[in-house]
């Protein structure tokens, strides 16, 4: 069994004090602890952007990418070994303004990804612009009038593409966040979490006093069915006095892409290193020719 | 012309089925021990418009497609109008009777043999989508070709349609050939199946490289799709079951590569397959793959840019594009193959430069090669030669006996680091777009960024001892010497053939390894010419302009067309001895 311990890194995270990184970087690795895992056993993916810098700071594989290219590359790295836990790390810019069409087709394929996006709605490293989820009106540099576009739904746009395993946290609630990513780690396919998480520098709005108030878990919600998709879309939906936390979809019967990909039955892609032709092949795909 | 080199043109509409029956006709003629050049001509579109496809036959092997003509199937009268112009003197074309031949299009000492293809498909194959079937059998009834390889061919084609299908086909090629054989008399050129010979391979550039690619482990194929690149992800998928390769089709190019770097990082040999415009939206991902030193493989078919340009058709224009794509200095491999046993080998060696440099290699096509037909030897696809060579891959016994922790980037002599692939107990892969460290931690200081980017860069100077200088064909004395790269291969090295045949010394230097370019040996050929002639694909020689940059030599005179139509023998020897159209690029050779 492994230890928290063992994902520890001696590199600091610069992260601002305060930030939701913090509980979202000790959640993973409680979680990837609690699901059994050992740190060569992982790989963390990220993008780019102070969520981002995740992998940086955890003892595990690691390949921090390009800005929005997160799940690209993890699809690439779980088809080539899906012996391996896939854990991707990046932020709303990341996932939902560069990296969108990507979410939306690792949805599709239903690939055995664990999506963490560390939504805090503001643009962090570059220093305070609005981001896709920031809500309509907010005023930043880049939008000294409010912006005029409306927010990103993750959680709606993720339903609506076939996702598996659609879920929301909160940085503010640890325990809580551990399950979802325990829970995320257990399951086949592609599975979102949505973590809302507070920038204590650039997004005033979106505090923990802000967020404390309102999340409410869906787990204690009489008779809220995670297998109903209709009554997800509709949660999905809720943004205000109440905002709902937890698994909002789940379903287990639909196979990871993965599982469907015939060269991949033999086991792990990587499992078989390259060796040149036998004869028959050769001359198999010479005959072709002739 | 001698009657042993001829060309047969078959033009129609797009949906006519040209370029599947062409290539059918093509391996009869294979089958039958003929030497064979085929050139598919087609535009954006599925239906309607011109496309055409020739099939140049000789008794000798060929490289290239020669502009004369001997015989025109036309299945239309559009046919007649564009291409007439270009057939020999007692060249023929063969139309359908029941279309009316206005007068105009007649010429003079040009054959003009009705043959009522509609009505003959109909009644001996129930269709008159058959044509191009029938068509093909009047073109081996007029040149005396057995018809038995035709036969032979059309029941490996049809098979999966079934027993039906095949016997229509066969009695519609019958009727062909019986039909064409009613005007051989008066039809000089002829190509009679060869009396003994050992089999020959018919394959274009694409699948080729695809084979190549496959022999050399490739097991990781995505891309998006892209004329002309994209038949290289088709070969793969078709094969994927009988080699445990996954394969899949992705969102969009930028998702591609970073698909291939993911897989990479993984440890399986990994490739992405596209042309120009998919490439620009991978030239991000290559940057990454140059930071984290991920070996993977980018197939770039050119097509005529800039933006969409020409969709269907060939060009040499991205060559400084892949050279400098993405910001910032990076090691990368670039090699251009100019013919299918160059883009067979490219295949496997890519691969191999990859994992010992640890980088992106790109291997640049053409439309032109990538889709062209041409017959080789069965060695010539040499799987012998094929190896697999990881580089400093560290195997599982060296990882389990590691006493300190693993550094992906660690600094050594030659710049590569031994690579450990994600998965072992003793050794964490960590690597980052950011600048890093030796355990591939971010670092924004100035000495270890300094050591860094000297560590990557030092990848090149082993690398470029094994690039491959350019090499000669032709006499080692000549009146003018030829540079070229990739495709223009064939094409030229026939003009160097015709040129010595008329008593006119030429030889050709070929490039096919781009970058590292091997500047030492290749300056000392190019200045022990008398008289240099770059000829490219491209509009601005760059070719040429890479040799300045990296040799010195300046290449006075340029051959270029960039029309989207590729270069043939006739065209370089019409220009050779003309003032360069772009004077632009007329310089000094420096001393």
């Amino acid at each position: 069994m492994s230890d928290v311990k063992d994902f520890a890194s001696p590199i600091r995270p610069t992260w601002c004090p305060g930030c939701g990184n913090h509980a979202i970087w000790n959640a993973v690795k409680r979680a990837l602890v609690q699901a059994g895992l050992a740190p060569h056993q992982v790989v963390l993916v990220s993008g780019i952007g102070c969520g981002s810098k995740l992998p940086d700071y955890t003892r595990a594989n690691g390949i921090m990418t390009l800005h929005g290219r997160t799940l690209p590359v993890a699809s690439g790295v779980r088809l080539a070994n899906h012996g391996l836990r896939v854990v991707c790390t990046h932020g709303d810019g990341d996932g939902y303004a560069e990296g969108l069409g990507h979410m939306l087709h690792a949805a599709r394929r239903n690939i055995g990804l664990v999506d963490i996006v560390q939504d805090n709605r503001i643009y962090g490293l570059t220093k305070g612009q609005y981001s896709p989820t920031s809500d309509q009106g907010r005023v930043s540099k880049t939008s000294p009038w409010g912006a005029i576009e409306l927010p990103v739904n993750p959680l709606a746009l993720t339903l609506a593409a076939g996702g598996t395993f659609v879920a929301r946290a909160f940085s503010g609630d640890l325990p809580h966040l551990v399950d979802m990513i325990v829970r995320a780690l257990q399951h086949r396919g592609y599975a979102l979490i949505d973590v809302l998480q507070p920038c204590v520098t650039f997004n005033r709005v979106n505090s923990y006093d802000y967020y404390q108030p309102r999340v409410y878990k869906l787990q204690d919600e009489p008779g809220y069915d995670p297998g109903d998709r209709s009554a997800a879309f509709q949660r999905a939906q809720e943004w205000g006095e109440r905002i709902p936390i937890g698994i909002f979809y789940q379903v287990e019967d639909r196979p990871a892409y993965e599982e469907r990909m015939p060269a991949l039955q033999a086991g792990p892609l990587v499992r078989r290193p390259p060796e040149k032709l036998r004869r028959e092949q050769v001359e198999k795909l010479q005959a072709g020719l002739l | 012309m001698p009657s042993n080199d001829l060309t047969i043109r078959i033009g129609g509409e797009a949906g006519m089925g040209l370029e599947s029956s062409g290539a059918g006709f093509v391996k009869a003629l294979v089958r039958g021990g003929l030497h064979v050049f085929g050139l598919p001509d087609y535009h954006s579109r599925i239906r309607g418009g011109h496309n055409f496809f020739s099939v140049r036959i000789a008794d000798h092997p060929l490289y290239s497609h020669s502009e004369a003509i001997h015989l025109l199937l036309a299945l239309d009268l559009e046919t007649v109008r564009r291409h007439t112009d270009y057939l020999v003197e007692g060249g023929a074309v063969v139309y359908d009777a029941q279309d009316e031949l206005p007068a105009e299009l007649r010429r003079p000492g040009i054959g003009f043999f009705p043959v009522p293809l509609t009505a003959l498909a109909q009644e001996h194959g129930g269709s008159a989508t058959m044509r191009n079937t029938l068509v093909l059998g009047v073109a081996a009834g007029l040149i005396g070709f057995d018809p038995a390889p035709m036969e032979s061919v059309i029941r490996d084609n049809f098979a999966r349609k079934g027993q039906e299908v095949v016997e229509a086909n066969l009695r519609v090629s019958d009727a062909g050939v019986q039909a064409g054989r009613a005007f051989a008399a008066d039809f000089p050129f002829r190509a009679p199946v060869a009396p003994a010979h050992p089999p020959r391979l018919v394959l274009n550039g694409n699948q080729a490289f695809a084979m190549g690619a496959l022999a050399g482990g490739c097991r990781f194929v995505c891309g998006y799709p892209m004329t002309p690149g994209s038949p290289v992800l088709e070969w793969m998928v078709a094969h994927a079951a009988d080699y445990g390769a996954v394969t899949l089709q992705v969102e969009d190019e930028i998702a591609a590569l970073n698909m291939a770097v993911g897989a990479a990082y993984a440890g399986v040999r990994a490739l992405t397959a596209t042309s120009g415009g998919g490439f620009s939206l991978m030239v991000e991902a290559l940057g990454l793959a140059g930071m984290t030193e991920t070996p993977v493989v980018i197939y770039e078919a050119q097509r005529p840019g800039p933006s969409t340009g020409l969709a269907t058709r060939t060009e040499q224009g991205d060559l400084l594009f892949v050279l400098h794509a993405s910001q910032g200095d990076f090691p990368r491999i670039v090699l251009a193959p100019g013919t299918i046993e160059q883009s067979f080998e490219a295949g496997w060696r890519a691969f191999n430069l990859a994992e010992r440099y640890q980088c992106p290699v790109i291997v640049l096509s053409d439309h032109f090669l990538a889709n062209c037909l041409r017959d080789v030897d069965a060695q010539a696809l040499d799987f012998e030669a094929v190896t697999i060579d990881r580089g400093e891959l560290l195997s599982e016994s060296q990882l389990d006996a590691l006493t300190e922790e693993y550094r992906r980037h660690a600094y050594t002599d030659s710049g590569i680091s031994p690579r450990a692939l994600p998965g072992h107990p003793q050794a964490l892969v960590l690597t980052t777009s950011d600048e890093h460290d030796e355990l591939g931690h971010i670092v924004e200081d100035a000495q270890t960024r300094r050591r860094m980017m000297d560590k990557r860069m030092r990848k090149l100077e082993a690398a470029v001892q094994e690039m491959r200088p350019p090499t000669l064909y032709g006499p080692a004395q000549a009146e003018v010497t030829f540079v070229a790269w990739g495709s223009t291969y064939g094409p030229l090295r026939e003009a160097v053939d015709r040129l010595n045949g008329q008593g006119t010394a030429a030889n050709m230097l070929h490039i096919t390894d781009v970058w590292p370019f091997p500047a030492e040996p290749a300056a000392e050929r190019l200045k022990a010419a008398t008289r240099l002639v770059a000829v490219e694909g491209n509009a601005t020689a760059q070719m040429a302009a890479l040799l300045r940059q990296t040799t010195g030599v300046a290449i006075a005179e340029h051959i270029l067309k960039y029309d989207g139509r590729p270069l043939s023998p006739e065209f370089i020897l019409s220009h050779l001895n003309h003032a360069p159209r772009n004077t632009q690029h007329v310089r000094e050779v420096t001393p």
